[in-house]
């Protein structure tokens, strides 16, 4: 990066100054009590109030749950100060009013999340929704001495009340933050050496999938697929967004008119082919032969524009040859 | 009077400024310096390919002959960025063979390579010597070979960590005959067997070839063929250690080892058998290095090996290694400059409880010159924090995993504030931390104040309040990267330090409680910085109020991305449908 565009010069001017943060000074949420704290007077005890914290156990303090939503719609209470100094005045009843739907909002999104809960994944959320409550609030007193405390192993804390197993605990995302590469190595634990090479037909067959234009490959199995339908439609899924917008897109053919086929429409719809690298390096037209021989053959594929793909080498009368070939 | 410098005498000044650090602040001196530093940079670092264009570097640097990218964030290697978010290498090797093709040595770290990018790399730069990739992904073995067919001075190639189809292990038979200038080989990350005898004529007329790391394909058996024919090897990575040898197989192997006198460096050891570490005890004293993180022996045996590296600067373990170990490495490796422990359960309930913080406390005791660390650990005490960091105030990364969430002191049952308030006021010149535990704002008030030399900071599940992002974006002055995960914060801290998002490389924020009328906002207000908001699971409408689930802030010369897949919503994008009229044509 160039130093040049790490000048600030017309930065410093965005009223970052403290004591606007601070004049927020009466709000009663949590964010802004220990805002407040920043000021002198206030500074004993609101920093004694920020000391305190509470640990959170599942179901073990209920009514502190009540009393942290109702701080989470603090800041919705409060009087309408300027919470984003770099807007001008005129944009602090519309701030404020977005504070309060922030707030609310914030509610809904943790309590929408707990709703969905039953997938690993959002665990994380769930159990933030339940414990952030907990920790969010100072005003709370300490409760870490009554309540049983993290065991390392950590049978406790970490599930969701209304869902079950400590297993969810451990499928936090990207948690430990250990690089996947690492958990995968670990999880082999002896290397068993059945690597498929292609030949014998046991393993998936990948081939890369380019497309003109597009910034990326994909690549396809193309053992997980019985016939060129399966393959064009996966094409289509995959490709689709590179198409997006363009006229006669793929919609509209409908799936009344056999996939056999729908792969050909769509591509002839938008001047694009399908087309393969085979065995010897030749790029050819797909369809032409059998499926099955078509996968012995087929190296990589590639989704060109029509203008490009005259004079690529294909069986005669390809088209009439692709229908009756890939009736098969 | 005309005071200028002739070009050629800022030349032959500017050829011994070798730091880029240095070479940027000399670039901003004036026009004529900044134009002979141009011409004369060999090495750019470009540590956000988004940040700047391809074009833009090309144009700048045009006597450019190596180029370092990084690509995704940070978190990337958690599984936080979604597949398809970006940091393609195309367009910069794309860029690069037009206008850059003396280009010589590429080095990516999170990014899409594909064999089309690997094809062109060979096709494009003649005289290609350097490709390292690492933790990148989206290419094949088939673009290896195309790399090695084409390459003829290649010098080095390393893939670390990489997720590389393997098609086979026929690559490696792409190198000619005519390569002989290898010095650094890396291929570990690969699954498939390559052929030994085409390995061993590579190695054999590779008089240069110092580091070679082996993939866990390649046998014990092997490995002592290998090293018949490389004794000056300075890095080594075994393969897997485990074949079943007889007697002489294993005394021949042992007298292998002897004969590595230069050898500094040592990896790999997957599934190390027990009975084999002491081959190994002929190369102890002479290693810098040693990586054991996928060696799953036990203490005792890790503590055999241990207690002979003398010289040890760099050593990364498993917990397997407990308190008793590490305070066997204590005594032993003085030169200790980094650790890492790693925790060898994979998920989060199965932490090895016979490593604790004690284990640390006996090397940051011991180990004068010890400034890294990353420590995996089930449980932590604020004592143990603090003594740390009276023991080594010298520490430059500091990295504690507390693999529970919002673990407390688990004798006193406080908040970490203080044990991290310890490290950040003794630690002067801490340059990266990574904080976990149960952590209130005050521990972050502490970071604000005393961290004036963090540069990364890396936070999850931590803090009460928008006060702890406050403190962090006013407070620490050298801050450039950011990220967080699961705080509970929202718009108000993001909003007031808007400013100091450009002074930063980014900022990464997940499952925090930002508002996406807060990104809209901060899109609105801030043009020289992306605000991406990634969110795999939109609604079909997107309320202002809304919370979103990852927002990647990070400054950019280069406008908005031209990349963007669907789920990375930027205000060039409609708010409500996501789709952007910046398509991919």
């Amino acid at each position: 990066m160039s130093p040049e565009e790490k000048l600030q010069s017309n930065v410093s001017d965005g009223g970052l100054k403290e004591h606007n943060y601070l004049g927020l000074s009466d709000c009663s949420s949590v964010g802004s009590s220990n805002l407040s704290g920043l000021a002198d007077d206030d500074k004993a005890t609101i920093s004694l109030k920020a000391t305190e914290l509470t640990l959170g156990l599942p179901g073990s303090q209920s009514p502190a749950r009540d009393n942290t939503e109702l701080n989470l719609l603090g800041p919705a209470k409060l009087d309408e100060k300027p919470f984003f100094p770099l807007l001008p005045s005129k944009d602090e009843i519309s701030c404020s009013s977005s504070q309060k739907n922030l707030a609310s909002g914030n509610k809904r999104g943790f309590s929408d999340t707990m709703d969905k809960f039953s997938e690993a994944k959002v665990s994380v959320y769930a159990e933030k929704n339940w414990m952030f409550p907990e920790a969010v609030v100072a005003n709370q007193s300490v409760v870490k001495k009554e309540v049983p405390q993290n065991i390392p192993k950590g049978k406790q804390s970490t599930t969701n009340n209304s869902s079950s197993p400590p297993a969810a605990k451990a499928q936090i995302v990207g948690w430990p933050p250990v690089r996947s590469y690492r958990k995968n190595t670990l999880a082999t634990t002896c290397k068993n050496s059945d690597e498929v090479d292609g030949k014998p037909g046991s393993g998936p067959l990948f081939v890369k999938v380019s497309m003109d234009g597009a910034p990326y490959l994909r690549k396809v199995d193309l053992r997980s697929y019985n016939n060129y339908g399966e393959l064009s439609s996966a094409l289509e899924k995959m490709f689709s967004t590179f198409t997006l917008g363009q006229p006669g897109s793929s919609g509209a053919t409908g799936k009344d008119v056999r996939n056999e086929t729908r792969l050909k429409d769509l591509l002839n719809g938008k001047d694009y082919v399908l087309t393969y690298e085979d065995k010897d390096g030749d790029w050819m037209l797909v369809g032409d032969f059998s499926w099955e021989i078509f996968i012995g053959v087929c190296k990589k594929l590639k989704i060109m524009k029509g203008s490009d793909a005259i004079g690529l080498a294909a069986a005669p009368a390809p088209r009439t040859m692709e229908k009756s070939k890939m009736r098969a | 009077m005309d005071l200028r410098l002739p070009s050629k005498v800022l030349e032959h000044i500017f050829s011994f400024v070798d730091s880029n650090e240095d070479r940027n602040s000399v670039s901003l001196v004036c026009k004529s310096w900044f134009e002979t530093e141009r011409l004369t940079r060999k090495r750019v670092f470009v540590r956000n390919c988004y940040a700047v264009t391809p074009a833009a570097v090309a144009r700048r640097f045009p006597g450019m002959r190596s180029l370092t990218l990084k690509g995704k964030p940070h978190f990337a290697d958690y599984n936080l960025v979604p597949d398809g978010w970006g940091g393609y290498a195309w367009p910069w090797i794309e860029a690069m063979a037009e206008k850059s093709p003396s280009l010589e040595e590429l080095r990516l770290k999170r990014m899409v390579v594909t064999d089309e990018c690997l094809e062109k790399i060979a096709a494009s730069f003649k005289d290609f010597k350097v490709l390292v990739l690492t933790s990148c992904e989206g290419f094949s073995t088939d673009g290896l070979a195309a790399i090695a067919v084409a390459c003829r001075n290649l010098t080095e190639l390393e893939l670390r960590e990489c997720i590389v189809e393997d098609l086979g292990g026929d690559w490696l038979s792409y190198f000619p005959e005519t390569l002989t200038s290898l010095v650094s080989l890396d291929f570990s990350c690969l699954d498939s067997e390559v052929k030994l005898s085409d390995l061993e004529r590579l190695v054999s007329r590779s008089p240069n070839l110092k580091s070679l790391k082996l993939n866990r394909a390649v046998s014990l058996h092997a490995l002592g063929s290998l090293l018949c024919l490389a004794p000056q090897l300075v890095e080594l990575g075994t393969g897997s250690f485990s074949d079943k040898l007889d007697q002489e197989a294993v005394s021949k192997l042992a007298q292998v080892f002897t004969e590595l006198k230069e050898l500094k460096s040592l990896s790999g050891l997957w599934d190390v058998l027990p009975e084999y570490i002491p081959l190994l005890y002929s190369v102890c004293p002479g290693l810098t290095s040693l990586n054991l993180s996928y060696a799953t022996v036990q203490m005792p045996d890790l503590v055999e090996l241990l207690s002979r590296c003398s010289n040890l600067q760099k050593l990364w373990v498993m917990d397997l290694i407990e308190d008793k170990g590490l305070e066997v490495v204590a005594s032993s490796c003085k030169e200790l400059r980094e650790l890492r422990v790693f925790p060898s359960g994979a998920d989060v309930d199965e932490t090895n409880v016979a490593l604790t913080e004690q284990g640390l406390v006996y090397v940051s005791e011991a180990c004068p010159n010890l400034e890294s660390v990353l420590y995996f650990c089930a449980q932590f005490t604020n004592a143990a924090l603090v003594t740390i960091a009276k023991n080594r105030p010298n520490l430059k990364c500091f990295r504690l995993c507390v693999i529970e969430p919002f673990a407390s002191d688990h004798e006193t049952h406080q908040p970490l504030d203080e044990g991290f308030k310890a490290i950040v006021e003794s630690c002067k010149d801490l340059q990266r931390l990574s904080v976990s535990g149960l952590l209130t704002d005050k521990a972050f008030e502490h970071i604000g104040r005393h961290g004036k030399k963090l540069k990364m900071l890396s936070i999850a599940f931590a803090g009460d309040s928008d006060l702890m992002l406050h403190h962090l974006l006013s407070g620490c002055e050298s801050l450039n990267k950011l990220e967080i995960r699961d705080c509970p914060f929202g718009d108000t801290a993001l909003l007031e330090n808007a400013a100091k998002l450009e002074t930063m490389r980014s900022l990464w924020m997940s499952s925090c409680g930002v508002s996406f009328g807060a990104c809209k906002l901060l899109s609105e207000k801030m043009p020289k910085l992306n605000v991406e908001v990634i969110d795999e699971h939109s609604p079909e409408t997107r309320p202002d109020s809304s919370p979103v689930e990852k927002i990647y802030i990070y400054r950019t010369v280069a406008g908005p991305r031209m990349d963007m897949p669907e789920f990375v919503w930027t205000k060039h994008k409609n708010p409500e449908i996501g789709v952007s009229h910046l398509a991919i044509e």
